[in-house]
């Protein structure tokens, strides 16, 4: 069996977000970069079914992006992938998911995976097409937003996160793709043996004008900060009189209120 | 310009997010027409052109089925914009027909100015303003964004569409209902919600302290329950319970346009957060920036002060 894992790298969230040059996305100066959440659980949800059926699957796993992208793929090589693929693209950012879905799929195509996992959305360009736009291009079965997964008699059955707890069953032959939602596993860590042993997996490099040249089918004209409410109270300072003023402020907005 | 809406129908109901999509095409002036694979019941309470396949022969969930229905009645409309709901539905349908006409899909969209589209990035820290560049484009909304103001009486003018009908390698089995409720959040007056921000499971104790202190329930952003810290009924948010106490206290909530979702009508929100920019600030009434665990200690301390 032969399995695809599509990750990204994106910037640590808690940190504060300026516009490029262009205006069209973030300023990357002094920012940190990490695995994408959702996609850390597709690598896992891979080299579980991998030790599941004994070892057997070959888990290649791809990320597109500029040179500093290899540390997101030696960190799932780390979890348990067995290869990496470096699509060198660092104009990757300027690519909507059509641009995105293309260069995977041209890259996947003559490689007959059986399954791929992707995460179901980034979490910094959120839009959640990626995954999708693979499997239709591929001609590939695909669920979505999966938040179990099994693998029997060669189906997998997932269920998919619909809305208020409920989920839908749902039964896909293979080849498939899925798209992974937080919840679905608790990821490893990897443990300092296997990030030793990351290092000497093999690491390949395309580079992406090799996989064809899609324009985009969106575009983006501006990014910007989100309009603040600006009426909100704004408390900073020593813990226990800042828990005075708040106490405070709270007795007068909600009279009534137990315990104050 | 003309609009396709895809309607959302499940477990024999139409979902409201329909009506959220009708508020879209009117904000955007667009003539419309709907799509709902669903019951001719549920067709009765929509308005204008409706498009009717019976969930009975098409399943509620059957992607290939679907996406030939969509793009069946958006040839026969020549609609300009296929639009979802940025639900599970249409997070998984909305890319396929994208795919299907090599149209630009803008997913969750917040809003429209000057004919272009408003979305969140960066976990709602930022926002986007993103244009088709195809003629045709496929739109997906974010709940909760459009309100449908006007409604009038519901006018269906239904046809009925059907498309052949081939197998699948995708297989709908039915519904897993949700668990049993350790708490119902939605009764709740006062709910003390814990977020990543508190770090480990331990700091649980201090944040049920606070709660204990103000008789309030403890609720819970998505990581804390996905790590297992705590049950998934205390989960507050668009796929958890959606809530409106009299007060929110926000702990270590960064405020994923998820959670937002579920909390928004709260009456008043305090948020306690590191990160001045997070994106709870923007709905919190007070945002206290400190440190989460001794600052929450100290607010117990205070409210237990006779």
């Amino acid at each position: 069996m032969k399995i695809l894992v599509c990750v990204k790298q994106v910037p640590d969230l808690e940190t504060t977000f300026k516009p490029n040059p262009e205006g069209t996305w973030f300023d990357e100066t002094d920012l940190a970069f990490q695995l994408n959440d959702c996609d850390e659980y597709a690598v896992e949800e891979a080299v579980r079914l991998k030790e599941k059926l004994a070892g057997a699957p070959d888990i290649t796993v791809l990320s597109i992006g500029p040179r500093r992208v290899v540390e997101t793929i030696k960190r799932a090589l780390a979890m348990g992938a067995d290869r990496g693929v470096h699509i060198e693209d660092a104009e990757a950012y300027r690519k909507d998911p059509w641009q995105i879905a293309s260069l995977i799929a041209n890259f996947a195509r003559e490689k007959k995976f059986d399954l791929i996992f992707t995460g179901m959305q980034s979490q910094d360009r959120g839009s959640g097409q990626v995954g999708v736009l693979a499997a239709e291009l591929l001609g590939l079965a695909c669920a979505t937003t999966i938040v179990a997964f099994e693998f029997t008699g060669g189906l997998c059955r997932v269920r998919r996160e619909l809305a208020g707890g409920v989920k839908g069953v749902v039964e896909l032959k293979l080849p498939a793709l899925l798209t992974c939602q937080s919840g679905l596993n608790v990821p490893r860590y990897p443990t300092l043996p296997n990030i030793m042993k990351a290092r000497k997996k093999e690491l390949l490099t395309v580079g992406a004008e090799t996989l064809g040249k899609e324009g985009p089918a969106v575009v983006t004209e501006k990014f910007y900060p989100p309009a603040r409410k600006g009426a909100g109270v704004v408390l900073e300072g020593e813990a226990a009189e800042t828990a005075d003023k708040l106490a405070g402020i709270l007795r007068e907005k909600i009279p009534g209120l137990r315990g104050l | 310009m003309k609009v396709l809406l895809v309607g959302e129908y499940r477990e024999g109901q139409l979902l409201e997010s329909c009506f959220e999509l009708e508020a879209f095409a009117d904000e955007l002036k667009a003539e419309r027409a709907t799509l709902l694979v669903g019951s001719a019941d549920a067709c009765q309470k929509l308005r204008g052109k409706v498009y009717f396949a019976d969930a009975a022969d098409y399943l509620e969930y059957n992607p290939d089925l679907h996406k030939r229905l969509v793009l069946e009645a958006a040839a026969r409309e020549n609609a300009d914009h296929i639009v979802f709901s940025h639900s599970a539905y249409g997070w998984d349908l909305a890319p396929r027909v994208a795919a299907a006409l090599k149209a630009g899909q803008v997913s969750d969209i917040i809003a429209v100015r000057d004919g272009k589209f408003e979305v969140g990035c960066l976990n709602g820290k930022m926002r986007r303003l993103v244009a088709p560049a195809t003629a045709k484009a496929v739109l997906t909304l974010q709940p909760g964004a459009f309100t449908l103001k006007n409604p009038g009486p519901p006018e269906p003018r239904i046809e009925k569409l059907d498309v052949e009908k081939t197998a699948s390698p995708v297989n709908f089995l039915g519904y897993e209902p949700a668990e049993k409720k350790e708490v119902d959040l939605t009764k709740a007056a006062i709910i003390v919600g814990a977020g990543r921000g508190i770090g480990k499971q331990e700091n649980l104790a201090v944040i049920s302290a606070l709660a204990e202190a103000l008789h309030a329930e403890v609720g819970a952003s998505r990581p804390v329950v996905d790590a297992g810290w705590l049950d998934h009924s205390r989960q507050v948010g668009s796929t958890g319970q959606v809530v409106s106490p009299k007060l929110y206290l926000a702990c270590g909530i960064s405020g994923a346009t998820q959670h937002l979702t579920g909390m928004r009508k709260s009456g008043f929100i305090v948020a306690i957060n590191k990160d001045k920019e997070a994106p709870i600030s923007e709905l919190a009434d007070v945002l206290v920036i400190a440190d989460l665990i001794p600052f929450a200690a100290a607010l117990t301390a205070r409210l237990k002060k006779p």
